[in-house]
């Protein structure tokens, strides 16, 4: 039996302000597997996303990661487990280089200075980005830091790796590095996208969130051709799927 | 040394700055935070209307900016984008204190004009000292060094979040200042607008930094920066503190410009 990296049941967010962003969601992860997460501007994606680094915790329901149930005494392990990429970049490159940036998260978690140097040249030389180590972020184009990034994630070696809109603001070619990028990832993905196109190149599976609420949840394959839960959920059958069925 | 840049693009100047790789940028970021307390300490001491004994301390900026590779006209206009407030301090000086010190030809110079000099002066040295430590050392260097001197984490973590903070305050006022003026056809900014695009800017830089905050939590963090390259402390920390430390003392303990003058006006 596969092992679940990610077990949501049942689980429900209101915002401080009454609004009920998550409602009743169950989901389960397995280790290894990569998922889509899609559906429109407010539908909860990003809400979701936020609950399994336990940035949010639960107005009720439960959600484990890696074994632990996240809340308050678990949140530095799980945080451990998960390594969480933000929608925008510049909300998560904060030091003054590449390097400190992605040695940021390793200081943290106790990594000695002296295996500082190759645990951070391993996770920018998997991204291609070992030249930008001396860079400023603030001065790197989108596709760089998206790259730096992923490398200040990887560093901790997360079981899980959750990301929000990882495609915004990118150009097709560094668009589709990260495709090859992610294809080369063993970590369980959970990807939260409009682009349903570069999901269906990375996830093998898909969730489909409406209004706080799962409305399709399969093989990505299946998921992306139906029209008719995608129409209801306020989004499209990807380009690429269309153009292969007429 | 990466080019000064202008307007929005000099946000995140100084860290990089600090990322360069000369000798002075090397040394323990608590060697260079000691001396610099000591520079300030001994240029605050003098009294208000000292001038001369204060030419010898210019040294010490000159020397960090000099050795460090930093750009100094980059350095003096920052400094002098705050000198508003030293100008502000000093203003009313030479209208309270009009006893006249000294007279240079037919011209009498009051107490009140020379406390001004003496306090623009000071704010200078004061002010490119500090800024060049954070250019050779950086905001993360400096807190973490301020906390291994012993400074109460508290202090230290409202220190680099207020830094952040002022960070992404600029890089969001930056971003809202290139949108009014595309769509601002010139016209200049009417109080009632200025009000609302403060607001509006305080509420979209909470939100920022709220972002800023989950991504550092996310990836382990407890309230503590660590500095990724600190050096430790060695002899050449020790020199160089205890070389500047002496010749602080020094000069504040002794008028060298005064005994110059002295001497080659024969009034000894």
């Amino acid at each position: 039996m596969t092992e679940n990296i990610v077990e949501a049941k049942e689980l429900s967010y209101s915002y401080p302000d009454g609004h009920r962003a998550l409602e009743k969601v169950s989901f389960s992860v397995a280790a290894g597997e990569s998922v889509a997460l899609a559906g429109e501007n407010g539908a909860g994606k990003s809400t979701l996303l936020q609950h399994l680094t336990g940035c949010l915790l639960p107005s009720s329901g439960a959600l484990r990661v890696a074994g632990l149930s996240v809340e308050k005494r678990n949140l530095p392990a799980v945080r451990r487990a998960v390594g969480m990429l933000f929608q925008n970049p510049d909300d998560q490159l904060f030091m003054p280089t590449v390097f400190e940036d992605v040695a940021f998260g390793l200081l943290n978690a106790g990594v000695p200075e002296s295996g500082l140097e190759p645990r951070v040249m391993r996770a920018l030389e998997t991204v291609g980005a070992a030249h930008l180590r001396s860079r400023p972020p603030y001065r790197l184009s989108q596709g760089e830091k998206r790259a730096a990034a992923i490398a200040g994630v990887l560093a901790l070696e997360p079981e899980v790796l959750v990301m929000d809109e990882p495609t915004s603001g990118l150009d097709p070619l560094s668009r589709r590095r990260l495709i090859g990028l992610l294809g080369t990832f063993p970590h369980a993905k959970i990807i939260a996208t409009h682009d349903l196109d570069f999901a269906s190149e990375v996830c093998s599976r898909a969730i489909v969130i409406h209004k706080g609420r799962v409305t399709g949840d399969g093989p990505a394959s299946d998921i992306f051709r139906d029209a008719a839960l995608l129409g209801r959920s306020n989004l499209e059958v990807p380009l690429s799927v269309a153009s292969r069925r007429g | 040394m990466p080019a000064a840049p202008a307007g929005c693009a000099d946000i995140g100047y100084m860290d990089s700055l600090a990322a360069g790789g000369s000798a002075l940028h090397r040394l323990d970021p608590r060697a260079k935070l000691l001396a610099t307390l000591a520079f300030l300490a001994a240029v605050v001491s003098f009294d208000r209307y000292q001038i001369s004994a204060l030419i010898p301390f210019s040294l010490y900026p000159v020397f960090l900016i000099a050795a460090g590779g930093l750009p100094p006209g980059y350095l003096l206009r920052k400094a002098l984008l705050v000198s508003p407030f030293a100008v502000l301090l000093g203003a009313l000086n030479p209208l309270l204190d009009s006893h006249v010190m000294l007279r240079l030809g037919p011209l009498a110079v009051s107490g009140g004009w020379v406390s001004f000099a003496s306090i623009i002066l000071r704010f200078l040295l004061t002010v490119l000292a500090a800024l060049a430590l954070l250019a050779l050392t950086g905001m993360n260097g400096v807190c973490e060094s301020l906390s291994r001197l012993g400074l109460p984490r508290p202090f230290v973590v409202q220190l680099l979040f207020l830094n952040r903070y002022l960070l992404t305050l600029s890089a969001e006022a930056a971003s809202m200042s290139r949108a009014r003026a595309l769509r601002g056809a010139g016209a200049r900014l009417r109080p009632a607008v200025f009000a609302q695009i403060a607001g509006h800017l305080l509420l979209r830089t909470l939100d920022r930094a709220e972002r800023v905050y989950r991504a550092m939590v996310c990836r382990g963090f407890d309230g503590r920066v660590r500095a990724a390259r600190f050096p430790g402390a060695g002899r050449e920390e020790l020199v160089f503190v205890a070389g500047w430390t002496a010749f602080f003392v020094f000069f504040r303990l002794v008028n060298v410009p005064l005994l110059l003058g002295r001497l080659l006006t024969g009034h000894l």
